[in-house]
């Protein structure tokens, strides 16, 4: 059986396949459908995790239980998750645990682009980094076995053009090792100081082990073309220099970390160029450059951005390894230049919010999700976004400053979070505000879902993966018992009382949440009856719905001037097809133009 | 070398996230591969699905490596939306053709006043050297029926250029729609068809 499947697909699949048992996640693009994926298949336990570090740490206990684990998550998350990773390296496993982790070179959703390579090389265990569907399945039981024949985690790096290409994969059917049961291993699984010391030399040991597995393993594999350019690569990178330069010699390196320094040196002895083509930061060249060969790499292709075809060419030719000319290209035009942010989608509940918090010309932290679009015009309503959760403590720390040294500045401070982003780092964040009497205006954007990720469930929507109803965390009542006495609902279509609401707030001296209870529009089926009109007879051209940037509303007809030279103004429209019927524009509209289309 | 690299067709399909420019590459890679070709197809989730740019990369041939199209060598581009088009111009071939509905999106930032949308983007499409065609995709569908229809009927145009098998087509187009919609996709699938 084959299948066309994504790498998110086919890691799923080889989970499957292999036995494994018990898997833990946080959404986070590229690696989100590693999840979604898996919870369709019988005999496999798939749960969302509040955060990466929790996630990680049922895939722990899972593998202390003896069953094969899989966590994932997308790179930024094993930051988060990187306490129990570090010290998981030194217990070692029972059941087979892999963390599928994927990079996204080039930040299509992401805040940075750190190349988690590093964290293999970091924690000490083995790396695997497969280059396309069928090897994202595969390295999947490699990752597991090696796990459990060398007692460590292992990593299964992906990055997004792995992870979101599709290729064919044979299919095969689920087996691997029977699960054995929790047993107790105190000098293994208690890290206390005495007991991690007589781990850490293990791990030393263990990484020895590692590299001569790296020697043998198939998948650091050498392909003899000419031999007057060697190129050693990992991941995608291979697919790109095969494409580009098939008639070279390879080194390519399913297993990453450590690196096969036998193989290596005899691959460099019989190539007269050596060259290392791998995204982002040079983790290989300057391992294999510490092993005294003479090897390039970063001197021709970026560390920044996400490689394609045309960047590794455009490499080759600067290493002067490729002399054929380029294929003409038709000429890209002028014209082509049209900017297309992503944009907050029509009737999104976060954009009325985002419209009347300007109104209160604060200094707004933010977090991340959706509502970090409100940065982009029109709405420029927010000022950082760092990290997950980060929003309230970063306010807390602007409030802190500002109340010990800047006694000139007025501005109120906000916080903006959503509220799978609260649940998964902002609650502690809050816990400190209360705790230490700080002065911030935190808002929960709640939309009952983890939006940006394509609205996925989370401990606050009563929704499990699997879409089973489950408990569900009471916003309010948790953010009092952190010690917040004022908690205001509020209803973000409603722009008079959002405003009302958040001038009252400012003008208290305690900190104070304050929660939107709109869910998500692609949440909720579209309604026809809904979709609103502009009357054109009353449309003056005044232009105050256009500045919410909806996309819904557009420019039509223009307006003469009356005066010669005046400013030209053009009527509003609606497009009846993207329209979700919010009512905030018609809200906004002095001239009453906008109303139901139907009404 | 040139031989083979000439073996795989190269198709880029663009478009505006939600118009189905993912969902018809998905299409496209499965009538592929049903055909008994390797296929490769690649493009971005997340942040970008937010009315942002979308494109979709689809290769299929003996063997493909890289699951994205070197630029200036698609044989088609497919796009759901005007002022794509011109976007992903370059990647074509000089030979390739632009097979493009003319439905505008206009992105917000063109009704705030910070962005003008191409002017004259039906010109520049035309005079482009493989040879573009343009067509109202969206009243071509209505006129069918439905809205919807769009998708297939650029996936009708497509397959002219492409040599693989009609019944592949039908077959992989009708596993993905309803039941009660399977008559009204063949129509817009021959419609596709008859403009090309």
């Amino acid at each position: 059986m084959k299948e066309l499947l994504s790498g998110n697909e086919a890691v799923a699949r080889g989970a499957y396949e292999s036995g494994v048992k018990v898997a833990s996640a946080y959404p986070g693009t590229p690696s989100t459908e590693i999840l979604q994926n898996l919870a369709r298949y019988e005999g496999v336990y798939a749960e969302w995790a509040p955060n990466e570090k929790v996630a990680f740490e049922v895939g722990i206990g899972a593998s202390m239980a003896g069953v094969r684990a899989l966590v994932a998550m997308k790179h930024v998350g094993l930051n988060v998750a990187a306490d129990p990773f570090m010290t998981f390296a030194y217990t070692g496993v029972n059941g087979g645990f892999v963390l599928a982790c994927a990079d996204d070179p080039g930040m299509h959703s992401s805040q940075n682009e750190q190349d988690n390579r590093y964290f293999a090389r970091f924690a000490m265990v083995p790396l695997f980094e497969p280059s396309d569907s069928q090897e994202a399945k595969d390295m999947v039981g490699v990752a597991l076995q090696v796990s459990e024949e060398y007692d460590t985690p292992s990593i299964l790096r992906l990055t997004t053009r792995v992870s979101h290409s599709k290729g064919i994969v044979r299919l095969g059917s689920p087996s691997g090792r029977p699960p054995g049961g929790f047993s107790r291993d105190r000098k293994k699984y208690v890290m206390i100081p005495a007991y991690a010391r007589i781990r850490h030399p293990m791990v030393l040991d263990r990484l020895g082990k590692l590299k001569e597995l790296s020697e043998r393993t198939a998948l650091n594999r050498i392909e003899w073309g000419k031999s007057s350019v060697g190129i050693i690569c990992s991941g995608i990178s291979y697919q790109y220099a095969k494409e580009v330069i098939p008639e070279a010699s390879f080194l390519k390196l399913g297993m990453s970390y450590p690196i096969p320094e036998r193989k290596i040196r005899r691959f460099a002895s019989k190539v007269r160029k050596l060259l290392v083509v791998e995204e982002l930061e040079p983790f290989l060249e300057e391992q294999i450059q510490a092993m005294g060969i003479k090897v390039e790499g970063k001197k021709y292709f970026p560390r920044l951005d996400e490689y394609s075809p045309e960047i590794v060419e455009e490499g080759l030719r600067k290493a002067k390894v490729l002399r054929r000319a380029r294929v003409s290209m038709a000429p890209t035009p002028q014209a082509a230049s049209l900017p297309r942010p992503p944009v907050m989608c029509p009737g999104c509940p976060h954009r009325s919010f985002f419209f009347a918090l300007n109104q209160a010309k604060g200094i707004v932290l933010s977090d991340i999700g959706c509502y970090t679009l409100s940065v982009l015009p029109p709405l420029e309503a927010i000022d950082s976004c760092i990290c997950m959760g980060a929003s309230i403590s970063t306010a807390h720390g602007v409030a802190k400053a500002i109340q010990e040294a800047q006694p000139e500045e007025k501005r109120p401070v906000f916080a903006v979070i959503g509220d799978s982003t609260f649940l998964h780092s902002g609650v502690t964040s809050l816990m400190d505000v209360a705790y230490n009497k700080g002065n911030v205006k935190v808002v929960i954007l709640d939309n009952r879902t983890t939006g940006m990720t394509g609205g996925q469930d989370h401990p606050g929507t009563g929704k499990t993966l699997q879409g089973e109803e489950t408990r569900q965390v009471d916003l309010p009542k948790l953010v009092e018992s952190l010690g917040i006495r004022r908690v205001r609902v509020v209803d973000p279509y409603d722009l008079k009382t959002t405003s009302q609401v958040i001038k009252e707030e400012v003008s208290s001296e305690e900190p104070s949440v304050i929660i939107t209870n709109r869910p998500c529009v692609m949440l909720e089926k579209f309604d026809p009856s809904l979709v609103h009109k502009v009357d054109q007879e009353l449309c003056e051209g005044c232009g105050i719905c256009l500045r919410l940037g909806c996309p819904a509303i557009v420019p039509g007809e223009v307006i003469p001037s009356k005066k010669e030279g005046g400013k030209l103004r053009r009527k509003a429209e609606i497009d009846p097809t993207l329209c979700r019927g919010c009512t905030v524009c018609e809200q906004l509209c002095k001239q009453g133009a906008i109303s139901m289309a139907g009404a | 070398m040139a031989k083979k690299k000439n073996a795989v067709k190269n198709i880029l399909i663009v478009g505006v996230g939600g118009q189905g420019v993912i969902l018809a590459s998905d299409i496209l890679a499965e009538v592929a591969m049903t055909s008994g070709l390797d296929v490769k197809k690649s493009e971005v989730h997340g942040m970008a699905q937010r009315g942002g740019v979308v494109s979709s990369h689809v290769r299929f041939g003996n063997r493909v490596s890289s699951p994205l199209i070197p630029k200036g060598e698609a044989d088609v581009l497919l796009s759901f939306e005007l002022a794509e088009a011109l976007r992903w111009l370059g990647f074509l071939k000089p030979e390739g053709k632009a097979l493009v509905n003319s439905q505008k999106v206009v992105p917000p930032i063109v009704s705030t006043g910070l962005a003008q949308y191409p002017q004259e983007a039906e010109e520049t499409l035309k005079k482009s050297p493989g040879g573009s065609i343009l067509v109202d995709a969206l009243s071509l569908a209505e006129e069918l029926g439905n809205p919807r229809l769009v998708n297939t009927i650029l996936l009708g145009m497509t397959s002219r250029l492409l040599e693989l098998p009609e019944p592949n087509w039908k077959k992989v187009i009708l596993q993905r729609v309803p039941k009660a919609f399977k008559e009204l996709n063949l129509k817009a699938f021959e419609k596709g068809k008859s403009l090309v």
